[in-house]
């Protein structure tokens, strides 16, 4: 079975056209990444642009990342000056080239999401928008209507009609976010997102309502059916022991630490996570380095191409692999540990890193048999999983 | 007694057929469950060989359901055809299905969680992306492991999998009435409460494990369901500490998003509600041993 499979969040320009694609009215717009490019994408515009930093992360406007261009020239003045730039960790490698908008009259807000603690979709609509919703729901939540949506009977314009005269719309431009509403409710449901949010959608001097800036998220776990989504993850952004972990298949993340951990069943690896985090208070603060869950089944194959990744990665230390035998019998664990290591000895890798390693459950007195007898000089055996972490937080702290 | 699942229980096995389905329904019929039937359409008529036990398979859950009185489902179909494997299952109105199955998408778990409301409710859905539950002894629906403990006094409902079965190791010579892994993904059938409530009313447990995790709000609002109705003790693990904020670990369900979600939260509240809450799986079955006095 696969596994870790998780949500995808999107740039705006790619936002911009899944909503183009399913009605939702948006303004021209394109996405380059060299400030020349500017030039013509502004001409195609009619000679004046917005030009905005594409980044995954809020307040890029206050940040510098948002210029008006009057003339070509301005937008490559621009674009130089923004690609590149910083923005809260996240540096701008795309900007987008957005028509101008026509004069804002007011500004809303209109998303769907999932309401976990309902077990249901939900319509947040309100006329507060183009600031932080979070905010506008913990100041003036009055402001924000929150409508269930139910799966299977989805948002027909009755249903956006009922979400928009909650949430008070203005009677003038009532029709058209209803309209909205229903095309959002299609991008919702026919990309397999896990949210759609227009904010602003801005109502403009012609009358018309226009979805100004937006955020998608999609879940990966229907890649099965959504063929076009892969192109849209953001391979480079990911961290390059991330990407390779993702090509073996593996559900790793890396964080910040110096204890490398191999764990089955992503529960246990968080868990994991915790208890090193607690051993290192007693070595120098020493911490996990990242999460990796190689599953239920464990082979030796498997746990070879998850140790190649932890000791390629250079922040490690030491490494904990910390197994539960459930259906998987111990000793094949052991026994995988011992060929991963051969593998990847044979293969030329660097294995110079200490390895701790605890083993419970199924035939766990087999397993532990097999890990001594092999007496690999870089292994060690502790049986608990207080005291493995314990010792592979005290090893990391002594490098 | 037990919760959800008995000795008497009939079960069929949704993807039998298939190699993960092979593989749990032979090691199910080990751990002594009564496993009645698979389920696929293609294959209707033919039966099935495990050891000495000769398995039938039906055409759908209501032609099994019809042929053996089954009560329980247990669902192994693959994420692409899971949410069309659910919906046959509440339409036979089957008691229970379980559903292991791990990446069903969320639009698909929504809508058979929807249709199941619509259906009134007739049919208990466990997971998606779950263990199952067992009940030591008598039967095993999903893929715990049925050699780590014995029938005992203790009732455990935890969102992983791993986790329940290092809980059940740590108090294996205690022993378990039921053991119940409700799942990791951000929809779920049976919640933290709905296996409390059933634990609280089952007369051998005597004390309940609940495990949580990072993301969501479900421990809270069991921290408050834990106040108002369960006079059992209740000992606590959440995982995910040091989880940093924004990065998915692992569950679907697991990420903390701003300020909510966290474990720590989930642990004051817990603790609030008098559940004591342990920092590690080994510190929380001293919890449970030291309330039980065993």
């Amino acid at each position: 079975m696969e596994k870790g499979r998780t949500r995808v969040d999107l740039f705006e320009y790619q936002a911009r056209d899944l909503f183009a694609k399913h009605g939702v009215p948006v303004l021209a717009g394109e996405v380059i990444d060299t400030p020349e490019a500017a030039r013509e994408a502004t001409e195609r515009l009619g000679g004046k642009s917005v030009v905005k930093a594409q980044v995954k992360v809020g307040g890029r406007g206050k940040a510098g990342g948002v210029k008006l261009a009057a003339t070509p020239d301005e937008a490559v003045a621009r674009a130089t000056d923004i690609l590149g730039m910083d923005i809260k960790g996240h540096t701008v490698h795309k900007v987008m080239i957005a028509e101008t908008a026509p004069e804002i009259l007011e500004e809303y807000y209109v998303s769907y999401l999932l309401d976990r603690t309902n077990r249901t979709f939900l319509a947040m609509a309100s006329v507060a928008g183009g600031m932080d919703i979070e905010e506008v729901a913990a100041t003036t939540p009055e402001k924000l209507a929150k409508v269930p949506v139910n799966a299977n009977e989805g948002v027909t314009i009755e249903k956006a009609r009922e979400i928009v005269a909650q949430a008070k719309f203005p009677a003038e431009v009532a029709e058209q976010v209803a309209e909205v509403m229903v095309t959002l409710w299609k991008t919702f449901v026919a990309e397999d997102a896990l949210l759609v949010e227009v904010n602003p959608l801005a109502k403009v001097a012609s009358g018309d309502v226009i979805a100004l800036d937006g955020k998608v998220s999609l879940d990966e776990n229907a890649d099965f059916r959504q063929p076009e989504h892969e192109a849209l993850e953001d391979k480079a952004a990911a961290n390059p022991l991330e990407a390779a972990a993702k090509a073996k298949g593996l559900n790793y993340v890396k964080l910040e630490g110096q204890v490398g951990i191999i764990g089955n069943g992503a529960g246990l690896v968080m868990s994991t996570l915790d208890v090193v985090a607690y051993a290192g208070e007693n070595h120098g603060g020493v911490k996990p380095a990242n999460f990796l869950d190689i599953g239920g089944g464990a082979s030796a194959e498997v746990m070879a191409n998850g140790l190649e990744i932890i000791l390629g990665d250079p922040d490690v230390k030491s490494v904990f692999v910390n197994v539960f035998g459930g259906i998987t019998a111990c000793d094949e664990v052991a026994k995988g540990i011992v060929q991963a290591l051969e593998l990847l000895k044979s293969k030329g890798e660097d294995v110079s890193k200490p390895l701790v390693v605890r083993l419970d459950g199924n035939n766990a007195e087999l397993g532990r048999k097999i890990l001594s007898d092999a007496n690999h000089p870089l292994v060690q055996r502790v049986d608990t999983m207080d005291g493995a972490a314990d010792k592979a937080a005290e090893l990391a702290a002594a490098k | 007694m037990a919760i959800f699942l008995t000795k008497d229980s009939k079960v069929i096995v949704q993807g039998m057929t298939g190699a993960t389905g092979m593989k749990h329904t032979k090691l199910m019929l080990a751990d002594g469950t009564n496993i009645v039937g698979g389920v696929n359409p293609r294959k209707a008529g033919t039966s099935v060989d495990f050891g000495d036990k000769s398995v039938p398979v039906f055409g759908s859950v209501a032609e099994a359901m019809k042929e053996t009185g089954a009560d329980v489902t247990v669902v192994f179909v693959p994420p692409a055809f899971a949410k069309a494997a659910v919906v046959e299952a509440i339409d036979a109105e089957i008691p229970l299905a379980v559903v292991i199955t791990e990446g069903i998408a969320v639009h698909d778990s929504a809508a058979f969680w929807a249709y199941a409301g619509s259906k009134g409710n007739k049919t208990r859905i466990i997971g998606p992306n779950c263990p199952g539950l067992i009940t030591p002894g008598q039967s095993n629906a999903g893929i715990i492991p049925g050699d780590i403990t014995k029938p005992g006094r203790i009732g455990l409902v935890s969102k992983s999998g791993t986790l329940t079965y290092q809980m059940m190791y740590e108090l294996r010579d205690i022993g378990f009435s039921s053991a119940v892994g409700i799942g990791g993904d951000p929809v779920i059938g049976t919640t933290h409460i709905d296996a409390l409530a059933a634990f609280e009313a089952d007369p051998e447990t005597e004390l309940i494990v609940m495990i949580g995790e990072i993301g969501g709000d479900a421990e809270e609002r069991a921290a408050d369901f834990i106040k108002a109705n369960v006079t059992k003790p209740v000992v606590g693990y959440v995982a995910g500490f040091t989880a940093p904020e924004g990065k998915t670990m692992g569950h679907a369900g697991a990420i903390v998003s701003g300020s909510s979600g966290t474990a720590q939260a989930k642990k004051e509240a817990l603790e609030a509600a008098g559940v004591k809450v342990g920092k590690t799986p080994s510190e929380t079955a001293r919890l449970a041993r030291a309330a039980l006095g065993a």
